[in-house]
């Protein structure tokens, strides 16, 4: 297969990037997009933009001297997919891991399927796609060997980057075949043969190493921030500070003053709703990042706030509360809560507050653009790269073809780097600038304030409960803006993909249960953050499940496990709409079993029930999101000053298959990490339509000395390599919170309602 | 005009003496492994050493290093056998690694300083940096092991 030219990330301005490895030499390249059986809907990845692709002459090259080269059509944003993906290739090609170097695909969608990386999609969607580019590749290679030598193919077998004739003994290393066994026919998908689990050398095992360890570990790895172009200028932008503002006037007198500031540039601002695009403002361009920062300090504008400028999220607190006490528009009905309700024993009611988040990505969000009349090019690290080709394809009137994005690695995204706002920036600048290159930079100030947030919510949840303490009736009421406002100002209630993000699929043998979704508006940008509405309802749905054990007087663990039920499968479809992350319901039912195991399985990994020091508590919560299973159980210890330490953290967590057990761990951790900053110390909040947050001193999230002593993972694997695979990088996040809050009611007998607990202990 | 060295090599300055070390090296010097986080000395990505001690790159003005011995990322150690940098690896510390660079060089100056660092001092010397995919588990797992390596 065809020599790659050796690419150097550090001349990203050679133009040397790839258009696809296989450019020019493979001419039979008809990429296999096989449609969905007997399917009129499509789900996974085939239902995504561009589909997925597994014609291995797209992906893969291998060189004369052996050398795998795989195109990764996925962002690596730290969920180590860029390894993973290299592990399940190299495992049916039958190569030597080793000997497999990883290119990241420029962005294009038509060409290498969806790239859009997000919902702990990559794997789930993609395992069987790699598995297939790898197994047809190494049959391509066989069936070489096999007539070089005159063999039947059967005669011969790929064994660690050779292939080789048992019977005779002779043997032929890939890059000898390459070259040759690029030019034969791609096996249709019913032909190739996969290798069985029980051989496999690489999948499964532990400690796998990751593609870009010595480029991270030397400071070579190059991320977006990094991309260096002949003669680019840098650049900052003073936004308006609140959403739908815009400049009034500016007076650039003194910016201009600035040793290094090359030019100032007004962007206009957009009517909102904006959807993906830049706030507009006044940008200043300079010849280094910190002569524009310096420049932008000194511009004087007056801004026009607009309708969101009295926009106070205190006082939107009550607004949402007042929402949440009355009833809105039902998105679940089971049995009759009303009469259950009436008729219950006992009746409790809570109510749960969770502010606004940023996703704060430890590189902000930052773009290198290059802009000609007839194309335009883009160096940025960014989740979803076909987002920005079909933005400033609009923007500048062009063809798509001539928007070329280079994805570089992500310091971080977390759901903020799937927007293009950044890059749009960036493309209008080197416009501005006449075509010179123009790198584009957030501060962390411009990150946090002009962001797109993770909703604010109210969840107010009342429950009947029978004689024995047992729930009869549940209402749910869910109060939170849209992520669709983006899109349409008249959106005021939940998208079907939010409801079912833990309110509507909740699982519980419950036999009364409805599910209302009062209006709310939103008054700034709501955005994905990584898990997203599951964040909220399963806060609020095991907060209060540990609530109700309380007042039936029950162990937490026993109650919830009670809830559960008896194993069983539900059809989403039997809950609301059927969405379950875009997947095929048929295949990926709620199984309460998979639920409940994971709770078990936390609970005895933490000792459930062992005797605690004075002061220490355990918490249990569990969820199923990205369809996969998550069960966590939290050791905090309050001092008597109110001081909150989490010495031990349990996690269990089934998600199917899995390929880089290692990586499932490290995704784990860090939702662990991520759910406790989001518990103690996150919140955005607003006065007068402004963030009032500005940089870590105020935004506050986990540090090393807060995290727990102990992060212990359980990954409970039900089965065989055949069952679908659930999402990683999200799912292990939304049962953290309510674990944390729940251990510090068994430490202290306080109920925390109010996120983030702060002081709330002191 | 200033005259210092980064990673052994000598340098010259005649721009703005409140330019931050920081910008200076990414945007000037082209040297892009010591990384922008906040500019205010809140998450200890742009940590360097300055004379050994690590130090906070992004509020550190050029005006301030006249004659002084800058080491980042990049020169930490010849072909990147650091004992820090190799715990890193060996344990898989990085998730998206934009941080890492921070924190191998706060590490390192830790364990220059203090060779056995306890719990408390790792937490005293590492609070500073901050990492938002949470490999704070396996970073102190790796200065341990970066420990026992350097003792052994």
């Amino acid at each position: 297969m065809n020599a790659v030219a050796e690419l150097e990330v550090e001349n990203v301005s050679r133009r040397a990037f790839l258009r696809g490895v296989a450019a020019g030499t493979f001419v039979l390249a008809v990429p296999i997009s096989l449609p969905a059986f007997g399917q009129d809907k499509k789900y996974g990845g085939e239902a995504m933009s561009g589909g997925l692709k597994d014609d291995p002459r797209i992906f893969l090259s291998i060189s004369d001297d052996g050398t795998v080269t795989l195109l990764c059509n996925r962002a690596e944003m730290g969920q180590g997919v860029r390894a993973s993906w290299a592990v399940v290739v190299a495992e049916e090609l039958e190569a030597d891991l080793a000997h497999v170097k990883v290119l990241q695909a420029p962005g294009d969608e038509a060409h290498y399927g969806n790239q859009n990386t997000d919902g702990s999609r990559s794997m789930r969607h993609h395992f069987e796609p790699l598995r297939r580019i790898g197994a047809a590749a190494r049959q391509m290679l066989e069936a070489e060997a096999a007539a070089r030598w005159g063999v039947p193919v059967s005669a011969v077998r790929a064994i660690n980057h050779e292939v080789v004739h048992q019977a005779s003994g002779r043997r032929l290393g890939f890059g000898a075949l390459a070259r040759d066994a690029a030019a034969r026919p791609v096996p249709p998908r019913e032909a190739l043969a996969f290798k069985a689990p029980a051989a496999f050398r690489y999948i499964g095992r532990e400690n796998l190493p990751l593609i870009d360890n010595f480029d991270i570990t030397t400071g070579t790895a190059v991320y977006g921030i990094d991309a260096r172009l002949e003669g680019m200028a840098f650049a900052v932008v003073a936004r308006p500070p609140v959403y739908g503002g815009k400049v009034r006037s500016v007076d650039a007198a003194e910016t201009l003053k600035v040793p290094g500031v090359l030019k100032v540039v007004a962007i206009d601002a957009p009517p909102i709703p904006s959807a993906f695009q830049p706030l507009g403002g006044i940008a200043v361009v300079a010849q280094n990042t910190f002569a524009a920062i310096k420049g932008r300090s000194l511009l004087r504008i007056q801004w026009e706030d607009g309708p969101n400028g009295r926009y106070d999220s205190a006082r939107f607190r009550q607004t949402l509360e007042t929402a949440a006490s009355k009833p809105g528009k039902v998105v679940r009905n089971n049995g009759d809560v009303d009469a259950a309700l009436a008729g219950a024993s006992r009746r409790v009611q809570a109510s749960y507050y969770l502010p606004h988040l940023a996703q704060a990505p430890m590189e902000p969000p930052t773009a290198t653009a290059r802009v000609s009349n007839d194309t335009c090019e883009i160096w940025a690290s960014v989740q979803n790269p076909e987002a920005i080709r079909t933005d400033l394809a609009k923007r500048f009137n062009l063809p798509l073809d001539r928007i070329i994005v280079h994805p570089l690695l992500l310091g971080g995204g977390f759901g903020r780097k799937s927007k293009p706002d950044f890059a749009s920036e960036a493309a209008t600048l080197s416009r501005a600038m006449g075509g010179r290159p123009v790198k584009l930079t957030f501060t962390r100030e411009d990150d946090l304030q002009h962001g797109f947030y993770h909703t604010v919510s109210v969840e107010r949840l009342e429950a009947g409960l029978d004689a024995k303490g047992k729930p009869v009736a549940w209402l749910h009421r869910t109060v939170a803006p849209t992520i669709q406002s983006l899109f349409a100002p008249s959106s005021k209630n939940e998208a079907a993909f939010e409801l079912a993000m833990g309110a509507v699929d909740m699982p519980f043998a419950i036999p009364n249960v409805r599910v209302e979704n009062p209006k709310a508006e939103a008054h700034t940008r709501i955005g994905w953050f990584r898990a997203v509405s599951n964040i909220p309802h399963a806060f609020a749905i095991q907060s209060f499940v540990a609530e109700l054990a309380a007042a039936a007087g029950r162990d937490p663990r026993d109650y919830l496990l009670e809830l559960v039920g008896a194993d069983r499968l539900i059809d989403p479809a039997s809950l609301s709409d059927g969405w379950v992350y875009g997947e095929d319901p048929k295949r990926y039912p709620f199984d309460t079993g998979r639920l409940r195991r994971v709770i078990e399985k936390a609970a005895a990994e933490a000792g459930w029930g062992r005797r605690l020091r004075r002061g220490h508590g355990l918490g249990i919560a569990a969820h199923r999101s990205f369809v996969a299973y998550t069960a966590v159980v939290v050791e905090v210890a309050v001092g008597a000053d109110g001081a909150l330490a989490i010495p031990r953290v349990d996690i269990a967590f089934d998600c199917g298959a899995v390929v880089n057990p290692d990586r499932v761990r490290a995704q784990l951790e860090g939702a662990v990490v991520w759910g406790i900053a989001l518990a103690t110390t996150g919140e955005i909040s607003f006065k007068a339509g402004r963030v009032e947050q500005s940089n870590f001193h105020d935004y506050e999230v986990t540090r090393f000395n807060a995290a727990p002593a102990q992060i212990r993972t359980h990954l409970v694997i039900p089965g065989g390599y055949d069952q679908p695979l659930g999402g990683v990088g999200e799912p292990g996040l939304p049962p953290v919170a309510p674990a944390l809050t729940n251990a510090i009611y068994a430490a202290t007998g306080k109920r925390i309602r109010t996120l983030p607990i702060r002081n709330q202990l002191t | 005009m200033s005259t210092f060295t980064v990673n052994g090599k000598t340098l010259r300055f005649d721009g703005d003496p409140e330019m931050p070390l920081l910008w200076y090296l990414r945007d000037v010097a082209g040297m892009t492994g010591t990384k922008f986080g906040c500019g205010r000395a809140l998450c200890g990505a742009c940590t360097v050493h300055i004379d050994g001690a690590a130090t906070r790159s992004c509020v550190t003005p050029m005006g301030s290093i006249s004659g002084r011995a800058i080491t980042t990322i990049e020169g930490l150690s010849p072909d990147g056998m650091h004992p820090v940098q190799v715990a890193w690896r060996e344990l898989n510390v990085a998730q998206c690694g934009y941080c890492q660079s921070g924190q191998i060089m706060q590490a390192a100056a830790l364990l220059k300083a203090t060779p056995k660092p306890s719990d408390s001092e790792m937490d005293a010397s590492m609070g500073g940096n901050i990492c938002r995919c949470g490999t704070y588990p396996r970073i102190r797992a790796a200065i341990k092991r970066a420990a026992e390596r350097a003792g052994s």
